[in-house]
């Protein structure tokens, strides 16, 4: 139930709603949690709701890390 | 898709597995919290590409499993009342209560109605100004925020007929439960990562501090998974206990600020009913007195006396201590189709997954 998946910030509207993409799919959803996110985030989703941004330099980290070994 | 495919990645995972096998040979139980990671585990097949010298447990962290009996009877008697509409999250339908299950009642005449979130219940209530509309507040700290937004929501535009019956429930306390009780060995937490998303890193502190046992907050990818082992691994190894966070990319040391703030305006810590663990002091959310007029609790709704459900191991299971192959209603009475337990019913239910995905070790 604590699902989250990661989709990203296409268009910001007044009313705190956001039209987020995930795999070629729009959908609605609700950035009250989050209000700094801004319109090419990426940000995970849950029940209607942005719960977090992912931060995209400790995305990217932490596969850097193994890529080398 | 970004943020999922690179955490697939075959050639890394290989590399991991490598080090996590030369790191150590010692026999040690990771106790995986989150349903989420649970079936994440079984899908991707983790238990069989690991050691055997590591073995995973599932823990207590589908809210769906941990919902008590007497909650599933206090919304079932409420879906009878005259005028009222049940809003819930899908996975509640079959979810047994002593005698019945939403399910069944919706197919009596009960008008109960599937959302994806809070901002649909609401709408549901603006919508039937003259029926009370209650949303099941089943969740962990994920979900809490966004039922506790609802409830502001609904006060700010004076939505009178909103109405919420918490059964939200915080993690920790339920970690700390597991450890108290001993009755299965664990060296090392594999911590939700969504949960932690909301309340960052410190709540696990004690955990390290007072038990001794290392943490890692883990992202759901396999990538992310086999990392947070070998972070365990090498804790482990070391002898070393601290909360570490694998899932960077999403969790920070204090979590969200502003959705804890919501939760805490809107909710008070109770203890709390766990199915099949018992009672947990301070581990469940109740909505606080200034927002009595939301909670569907208030409506004191007469609730049939709670029956146990006979045969059904779910508790050990929560526990950890059994896996559900040893519980004799597994696969021939109970099945995702009749569900005799909670464990069966959720997706990302310990039983649900071990008959889905079947088990090889
Ligand atoms: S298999 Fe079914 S009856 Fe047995 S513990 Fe799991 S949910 Fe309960």
């Amino acid at each position: 139930m604590c699902l989250a998946i990661p989709g990203k910030v296409k268009k910001i509207s007044n009313d705190h709603t956001a039209e987020i993409e995930i795999g070629g799919i729009v959908k609605k959803a609700n950035l009250d949690l989050i209000p700094q996110v801004a319109v090419g985030d990426y940000v995970l989703l849950h029940a209607g709701f942005a719960i977090e941004v992912i931060d995209q330099e400790e995305a990217l980290e932490i596969l850097r890390a193994w890529e080398g070994k | 898709m970004r943020y999922i495919e690179e955490y697939r990645n075959k050639e890394i995972a290989r590399k991991i597995l490598e080090q996590i096998k030369c790191i150590s040979q010692k026999e040690i139980n990771l106790m995986e919290v989150c349903g989420t990671h649970t079936v994440a585990i079984f899908r991707n097949g983790i238990k069989e590409i690991l050691p055997p010298h590591i073995n995973l447990i599932s823990g207590p962290g589908c809210p769906v499993c941990v919902t008590p009996l007497r909650y599933i009877d206090e919304i079932i008697a409420l879906s009878r009342e005259d005028n009222f509409i049940i809003t819930t999250f899908g996975d509640m339908m079959k979810v047994p209560g002593s005698t019945s299950t939403l399910e069944r009642e919706k197919a009596r005449g009960a008008e109960v109605r599937i959302v994806y979130s809070t901002l649909d219940a609401l709408k549901i209530a603006s919508d039937n100004p003259s029926k009370k509309v209650v949303f099941m507040g089943v969740g962990f700290e994920t979900t809490s925020p966004t039922i506790a937004w609802a409830i502001l929501k609904a006060e700010e535009e004076k939505i009178k007929n909103f109405l919420v019956l918490s059964a939200a429930k915080i993690m920790p306390p339920a970690m700390k439960q597991i450890l108290e009780s001993e009755e299965v060995h664990i060296d090392g937490f594999i911590c939700p990562g969504h949960v932690s998303a909301i309340i960052g890193s410190y709540p696990y502190n004690f955990i390290p501090s007072q038990y001794g046992i290392p943490c890692v907050i883990s992202g759901f990818e396999p990538l992310d998974i086999l990392q947070s082992i070998f972070r365990l691994v090498k804790q482990i190894e070391k002898k070393e206990a601290k909360v570490e966070i694998q899932y960077k990319r999403v969790v920070k040391p204090e979590g969200n600020r502003i959705a804890l703030e919501k939760i805490n305006k809107v909710f008070t810590l109770v203890d709390a009913e766990w199915r099949g663990i018992g009672k947990i002091p301070l581990s469940g959310l109740e909505i606080r007195e200034e927002y009595a007029s939301f909670n569907a609790r208030k409506l004191n709704v007469p609730v049939e006396e709670t029956r146990e459900i006979e045969g059904c191991r779910c508790g050990e299971v929560l526990r950890g201590v059994i896996t559900p192959p040893e519980c004799r209603l597994f696969k021939n009475i109970c099945t995702p189709e009749n569900p005799q337990g909670a464990c069966m019913v959720s997706s990302e239910g310990t039983c649900a997954a071990y008959y889905q995905y079947g088990r090889k070790r």
